[in-house]
């Protein structure tokens, strides 16, 4: 029986698969961030950038897919972080701005800026972006501060419903630490993403070798990074809901929801061994390059099981610190039931998406990227 | 307060990005039909100058590609972040159509322009072919989704408001789907998209053939970029003429306005430049009857009977029944958990008075006129540039099939010097939809000052500013990487 709370938590899951999906995407970003530290000479920069130049866009797409389903999905999460986080949510559109346009304009003579501006735009993007995204999900954990009043829409002086409680309009989340960790945790995945890939796609040795370096730092910093959000993530007070909508303060909420939910836990372990296996066996074998192909399953499932315990099991994802009762839940944020039917319907297609870009993916990735292909063909 | 500069410029950030998105969609849209049509001759005459042809155009096709993606994120993301109101309160039904355009469209564009570009020795003829029209394509369906969504705000329908939920809720996706201004404004778009595209490669190739350079390449170029063009510019007329007729049925302030048209009636006429009218024209382009009544202004605002014998009310009486319905609205939210009787009737009036609900935001009859001349020269800008170029089109190429073009070096330089002119019509269709629909963001149902969000001035002005050196930063590294990868040339002179 397909009911509206069936819908509420079958569309949180899309949000989890596409949160996660683009986590896994951010190899993008990752392999940009190490465009002058990972690539020396002047030809592995420029096979770091034709690598995931022809991967960019889906990183982009899966992000604004991402963005219009919460959209349709979700839509008061749409209004109150969009609007209320505004600050954070910008600095993230303009990195990617920035990037969009990178990889097309780099290498063309009359670009103005020169080369190196718009590589330094690419790592900018690199750097940034996963930690901006990393620490705006970290609120889906400790709360935001803002208001939601519904009959706002009935003062005519007044009307706007959801408010945000200072004037730093998002900005405010790096006073936590847990947020920023969170943002570090995602961008050393990204870089660990995007080592990983680029030894995968391209097929330069000494590049390789310097892929690889940044890998083992990379990763450590990584585990670290990963074990201290975990422990803290599991011993934090939660924001729990009551069958009245209710919300309320829990100690070790997420942790109760782990427990609650052990498909998570099995989730999160099986993520963070796929990850620790793919990284391992690239780091100690240097014959083995398909480390990706471990992480990225590792990557989805890790990601998808932070979104259900921030969602399901009656929990808050979108706190709100200053008006608790404001919280975004999945019952008070969804769309109508009506939306999410006909919505659930038109996400049926997913898989076939889902299936033609790893077909086109394993066409054009047969052979790895070599300074020779980029020699005699089109390139960035 | 709503703070009427807050709401001026977040109209005013929206405009900017809208109307910098509209600089390279466009082209995207009819430039991929072109450089696809040339690469179907490649494959089906076996040709290489048509392949070099083809690839010349998508050189130029990818670089204003990524300017259009990256103005494009922030106006879907903008709906959240300066339209936070509007995001809730019909986001049930407007947050749908931007999800289906991300799952259908883009990734369709995303990878298949991938293939297009890089993968010339990875996948065989057909298989590349097919990419070419697949990138086009998915550009095509990404304007039916994002145009639906707009079109619900020039006509709103499939949706009914819940007072719990404190939004409008979808009832009938169809209903948004088919409705029919959708229909004539996805083609009235895409179709002026073939025409930017048109003009861009006539205005080119005119260049090279001025330069007395790239010769085939050049005539070839404006033979299909010609009939293309033209085909384009006859689809645009059709589907602006059903436009006409919509606008005039559901937003007939929008086109009081886009007319200058003070006092209307019966066999109204057709304003060409002020003081210059056609009697009637404007009846029968707004019914298709000469005797059609059309509403000017002031009718709009003392209320009339339309030709389908409804009466509508004067300002005065919408904006006392919207009163009454938000009224009623506070009435019911109030009551309605401790005396549900009495919230069942603030309820029943506030459901018989629900379509004027957006009214009760509106202070004065003064403020539903939307700013009139600014509509007016926008509407003559659009017609005028498209009815020029529709005949440069055909005179260029009944010249080149009469092989004189060369010899028309006037005709070249029209061409070239009209490509400015195609952008300048796309703007003013834009500023006649969405500046004639003010004070609308929702036509008579959310007023624009109603739908924003609560950031402060200096925030909206800020990022404002930033945006617009980004964006102009942007388009001048395009233009000049366009203009060296023009003069460059694609190299197909092995005649």
């Amino acid at each position: 029986m397909i009911t509206y709370t069936f819908l509420q938590q079958y569309w949180w899951f899309l949000i989890a698969l596409l949160g996660g999906l683009l986590v896994f995407l951010l190899f993008v970003q990752g392999a940009n961030a190490l465009i002058f530290t990972a690539g020396k000479s002047e030809a592995e920069r420029q096979l770091l950038v034709n690598s995931t130049g022809r991967k960019w866009e889906l990183t982009f797409t899966t992000l604004v897919t991402f963005g219009g389903a919460f959209f349709a999905s979700f839509p008061l999460f749409y209004s109150t972080s969009f609007g209320g986080a505004y600050w954070v949510w910008i600095l993230i559109l303009i990195t990617f701005v920035f990037q969009a346009v990178s990889y097309e304009f780099q290498s063309k003579s009359g670009n103005i800026l020169g080369k190196k501006v718009f590589r330094i735009f690419l790592m900018l993007n690199g750097i940034l972006a996963p930690l901006l995204i990393g620490t705006a999900v970290g609120t889906f954990f400790t709360g935001s501060a803002f208001s939601v009043d519904k009959a706002a829409v009935g003062d005519v002086a007044s009307p706007v419903i959801s408010r945000w409680a200072n004037n730093w309009h998002g900005l405010e989340a790096v006073a936590n630490p847990f947020n920023v960790e969170f943002g570090v945790m995602v961008m050393l995945l990204a870089i660990v993403l995007g080592a990983l890939y680029t030894i995968n796609n391209i097929d330069n040795e000494k590049l390789e070798k310097q892929l690889r370096s940044a890998l083992s730092y990379s990763f450590c910093a990584f585990l670290v990074m990963f074990l201290i959000v975990m422990g803290r993530l599991l011993t934090m007070e939660g924001f729990a809901v009551d069958e009245n909508g209710v919300v309320y303060m829990e100690s070790y909420k997420y942790l109760h929801n782990l427990l609650d939910m052990p498909h998570t836990l099995v989730m999160i372990i099986m993520g963070a061994l796929l990850l620790v296996v793919g990284c391992g066996t690239t780091l100690l074998k240097s014959n083995f390059k398909r480390g990706i192909w471990l992480a990225a399953p590792g990557t989805l499932l890790a990601v998808m099981a932070l979104f259900m315990l921030a969602g399901y099991n009656n929990t808050a994802y979108y706190p709100s610190t200053t008006d608790l009762q404001s919280s975004l839940t999945l019952a008070n944020s969804c769309s109508s039931e009506f939306t999410l039917r006909t919505m659930a319907v038109v996400s049926l297609i997913i898989p076939f998406v889902v299936a033609y870009i790893a077909y086109f993916w394993r066409q054009m990735d047969k052979k790895s990227l070599t300074t020779e292909e980029l020699e005699s063909s089109e390139k960035y | 307060m709503v703070e009427s500069a807050l709401v001026d410029w977040s109209r005013l950030q929206f405009a900017l990005t809208a109307g910098y998105h509209w600089i390279f969609v466009p082209l995207t849209l009819g430039l991929a039909v072109i450089m696809a049509t040339m690469e179907t001759i490649y494959v089906i005459k076996g040709d290489e100058f048509w392949k070099k042809t083809a690839k010349f155009w998508m050189k130029l096709f990818a670089i204003n590609f990524a300017v259009g993606i990256a103005t494009g994120i922030i106006l879907e993301f903008e709906f959240g972040t300066n339209w936070s109101n509007y995001s809730w309160f019909v986001g049930d039904i407007f947050g749908a159509p931007l999800a289906i355009e991300g799952i259908f469209a883009f990734f369709m564009e995303a990878t298949f322009f991938a293939v297009m570009f890089f993968g010339w020795e990875k996948v065989g003829k057909r298989f590349h072919l097919a990419s070419t029209w697949f990138t086009g394509i998915g550009a095509a369906i990404s304007a039916i989704w994002i145009l639906i969504a707009n079109s619900w705000m020039q006509h709103p329908v499939g949706m009914e408001f819940n007072p719990d939920t404190v939004r409008h809720e979808m009832i009938d996706f169809w209903a948004l789907v088919l409705n029919p201004v959708a229909v004539s404004k996805f083609f009235h778009s895409w179709f002026s998209g073939w025409m930017t595209g048109a003009i861009f490669v006539i205005g080119i190739s005119s260049w090279y053939l001025l330069r007395n350079r790239e010769r085939r390449f050049a005539l070839s170029s404006i033979r299909v970029a010609a009939i293309i063009g033209i085909i384009g510019t006859l689809a645009v007329m059709f589907s602006g003429d059903s436009s006409a007729v919509h606008v005039a049925k559901y937003q007939p302030m929008k086109l009081a306005a886009a007319e200058g048209l003070e006092d209307g009636g019966e066999k109204a006429p057709f304003s060409v430049v002020p003081g210059v009218e056609v009697p009637g024209v404007l009846s029968i382009l707004a019914t298709h009857d000469i005797y059609g009544y059309v509403p000017g202004i002031n009718n709009i605002l003392d209320g009339y009977t339309d030709n389908d014998g409804v009466t509508h009310l004067s300002a005065e009486e919408k904006m006392e029944r919207g009163k009454i319905a938000i009224d009623a609205f506070g009435e019911y939210r109030a009551l309605k958990d401790s005396d549900p009787s009495a919230a069942a009737e603030a309820r029943a009036t506030l459901e018989e008075n629900m379509e004027y609900f957006g009214y009760g935001y509106i202070n004065s009859r003064e403020e539903l006129v939307p700013p009139v001349p600014l509509v007016y020269w926008a509407f003559r800008v659009m017609v005028g540039f498209g009815g020029l170029l529709l005949c440069l089109m055909v005179v260029v190429l009944w010249a080149e099939r009469r092989k004189r073009l060369e010899g028309m070096r006037w005709l070249l330089w029209a061409s070239l010097l009209s490509i400015p002119l195609v952008y300048l019509a796309g703007q003013a269709g834009w500023i006649v939809a969405e500046v004639g629909r003010q004070p609308w963001v929702i036509e008579g149902l959310l007023p624009t000052k109603a739908a924003i969000s609560s950031v402060s001035v200096g925030a909206v002005q800020t990022t404002f500013f930033l945006f617009v050196a980004i964006f102009t930063l942007f388009l001048a590294i395009e233009v000049r990487i366009l203009i060296k990868a023009i003069k460059e040339g694609p190299k197909t002179d092995v005649e």
